[in-house]
């Protein structure tokens, strides 16, 4: 299904600070994510997983420290190459778009060799082929995150981030999320999301890491417990 | 506490100063008479306005390209007293103007880019008052102060080169246009009290500001605790 | 990917959107259509002023129905979010802006010469013989009402009341567009020539200034 990641990266959290004013998002934060690492953050709502991830995403700065990408196999911060996937909360596509349309587009933008034949294969893989000359507006939420998915599968990244991939997804839908992620994870990309409270997804990660008000309080690399770190259910 | 007290002393005496010379130092116009001495009060309140103004342009720069909260702090205390200066302007021009030439208003250059630099600015605070995020709100003023800084001297270069069918009399003329050197002197001892005045009405906005910006951080800080 | 080749992918998005719908054109156009006809009760169309100000007229309805058709610009993008999505693909967030003035100077464009007809039936002018240089008005003056609307219409998208917000902070900053391309085109009705050079110099001084702008401070306007 999804190729070997030809270039494994890690991620690198050094001393990162958001501050909105005079509210402290992320405190000082420092992490290593290492290159095939697959890690879940935990925490309640406003408790900076977000921010974390837009800023690993560069689609916001930081007000402190600094965020970059190990590209391991050049031994060296190869920040400029890689480029991480995306999923958010909002699907980021074009509603009155058709999915390949949606697709062509964001593949085109990033010069992905052979479009046609890339989004072709990844209409195939999210199971969407029949439907690829719909426009994204008349799809349902579940259609909408494979959309969303195949979308930032498009560059083939060696890191995808994830922010709360299956809110909204029903029993199915995250049946073939975790399929996918643990896919992806098998291929060696790094896997960065976050998630509320345990579930079929948290179960394929290989590291938690629980924030709250901004600050890791809890990673399992430092001896928490998976249990501990993703807290009670729906949390 | 010592010294800003002080400072307005100065302020207020400088002022002074500058009033008593414009009504009693400086002689009389032989053309409009008395009515003229608004002009000490008029132009050198324009001038200060510019002054403020080009502040605020540097200020906005200056945060776009560091993020510090002191420049926007400075950009928007200046912007206030800028339009503050240019609110005096626009209302002692037509009063200056109506006895002296018979019109309230007309649409020259001068004039007009004035006017449409006091509704960039008004906008430009309004925009503030759209926007709560604070940094959000800092960066995008900015830029925006920036267009307008840019877009005023197009404003008077179209005037000027476009609307030639409509010569207008130059109501607010040339400062050094044939002044006499008692005149001249009063003059640019106004301009120098306006900015004198305009400096000590930046700081002290800008204490405000700062001020404001800490009890936002305090308060933040209380909430999370 | 190079700028251009960035610009062109998400100019043809832009033109496709807009092309399916037509929302935005239709819209814009009756709008126009409604500003001039209720223009001419207000003084008497066929008389020989009505040439002066016909000009005046024209220009300020486009300014006003282009105020109103760029708030969607990137307003549309916050409803998925799409605005990150570009972020992250293009190279140089300039292409983003780029496409948008590019599309938005188009459809600019499309209703204006639309509209010339209407406009020369409405207030007897005749149109013909100057075409061409009114087209060059038209193009020039329409790309310097799309750099400081869509460099504006970022900005307005980020605020509260944004729909009252646009019309509000662009007008003011277009007035050199509405003086300068107001006197060409009268000139050009009028058939007198001597301001024609001088403006179209103008107009192409204001396009570079602001264009030179958007691109030295366009990508802190997407800044999140």
């Amino acid at each position: 299904m999804t190729p070997r990641v030809s270039y494994p990266a890690g991620i690198r959290f050094e001393n990162v600070e958001k501050r909105y004013g005079g509210l402290y998002a992320l405190r000082r934060v420092s992490l290593d994510v290492a290159p095939g690492e697959c890690v879940v953050l935990a925490g309640r709502n406003g408790s900076g997983k977000t921010t974390l991830l837009r800023i690993a995403a560069r689609l916001v700065g930081p007000s402190g420290g600094n965020v970059s990408y190990i590209d391991s196999s050049r031994g060296d911060k190869g920040a400029d190459r890689v480029r991480p996937g995306f999923v958010a909360h909002a699907t980021m596509v074009y509603d009155e778009l058709s999915a390949e349309e949606n697709l062509l587009l964001f593949a085109r933008l990033q010069a992905v060799e052979r479009p046609k034949e890339r989004v072709a294969a990844l209409l195939e893989e999210v199971s969407l082929t029949e439907r690829r000359a719909s426009l994204v507006r008349t799809f349902s939420r579940g259609m909408r995150q494979r959309v969303a998915i195949a979308r930032a599968l498009l560059t083939e990244p060696s890191v995808l981030l994830l922010d709360e991939p299956a809110t909204g997804l029903d029993s199915p839908g995250i049946a073939w999320l975790t399929q996918t992620l643990c896919g992806m994870r098998d291929a060696g990309c790094t896997l960065l999301m976050s998630l509320h409270g345990a579930s079929e997804i948290s179960a394929l990660a290989t590291r938690g890491i629980r924030l709250d008000a901004g600050a890791v309080v809890g990673d399992t690399n430092a001896g928490a417990s998976m249990s501990s770190v993703l807290g009670r259910a729906g949390e | 506490m010592w010294k800003r007290a002080i400072f307005a002393a100065i302020v207020v005496s400088l002022m002074g100063a500058a009033a008593y010379a414009s009504f009693f130092v400086a002689p009389t116009e032989r053309t409009m008479g008395t009515l003229q001495r608004i002009f000490y009060f008029h132009a050198a309140a324009a001038w200060a306005g510019m002054t403020a103004f080009s502040v605020t342009f540097v200020a906005n720069l200056l945060y776009v390209w560091r993020r510090q909260p002191r420049w926007d702090s400075l950009g928007v205390s200046s912007a206030e007293v800028g339009l503050a200066f240019i609110t005096t302007v626009l209302i002692t021009g037509p009063i200056w103007a109506k006895p002296a030439w018979g019109i309230y208003w007309t649409w020259d250059a001068r004039l007009t880019s004035t006017f449409v630099l006091w509704l960039l600015y008004i906008c430009y605070l309004l925009l503030r008052t759209l926007i709560e995020e604070p940094d959000r709100r800092a960066l995008l003023s900015a830029l925006f102060g920036i267009f307008s800084f840019l877009d005023v001297p197009l404003v008077f270069g179209a005037i000027r080169w476009f609307r030639t069918q409509h010569p207008a009399p130059v109501i607010m003329g040339d400062p050094n246009a044939g002044l006499n050197p008692v005149m001249k002197a009063t003059f640019f001892f106004s301009v120098l009290a306006m900015h004198v005045l305009m400096v000590f009405l930046i700081m002290e906005r800008n204490r405000l500001e700062k001020l404001r910006f800490e009890v936002d951080v305090i308060r933040h800080e209380l909430e999370v605790a | 990917m190079s700028l251009l080749a960035n610009t062109g992918v998400l100019l043809g998005k832009e033109l496709k959107t807009e092309f399916r719908s037509r929302e935005l054109l239709t819209t814009t156009i009756i709008f126009v259509i409604i500003v001039l006809v209720l223009f001419s009760f207000t003084f008497d169309p066929l008389s020989d002023e009505a040439r002066r100000f016909g000009s005046g007229l024209l220009w300020l309805a486009f300014l006003f129905a282009a105020s109103l058709m760029l708030q969607p610009c990137f307003l549309r993008e916050q409803t998925n979010d799409t605005l990150s999505a570009l972020r992250l693909s293009v190279s140089d967030p300039f292409a983003i802006f780029l496409a948008k003035l590019a599309a938005n100077t188009l459809f600019l464009m499309v209703m204006e010469l639309l509209l010339l007809p209407v406009f020369a039936v409405m207030y007897s002018v005749t149109v013909l013989g100057v075409l061409p240089w009114l087209v060059l008005v038209f193009f020039l003056g329409s790309l310097g009402v799309s750099i400081a609307g869509t460099a504006l219409s970022s900005i307005s998208a980020q605020a509260r009341m944004r729909e009252l917000l646009l019309p509000l902070l662009l007008l003011p900053m277009l007035t050199p567009i509405l003086i300068a391309s107001t006197e060409v085109t009268a000139a050009l009705l009028d058939r007198s020539p001597y301001v024609l050079w001088k403006g179209i110099g103008f107009l192409v001084a204001f396009d570079i200034v602001f264009l030179t702008a958007l691109w030295l401070f366009g990508e802190y306007l997407l800044e999140e």
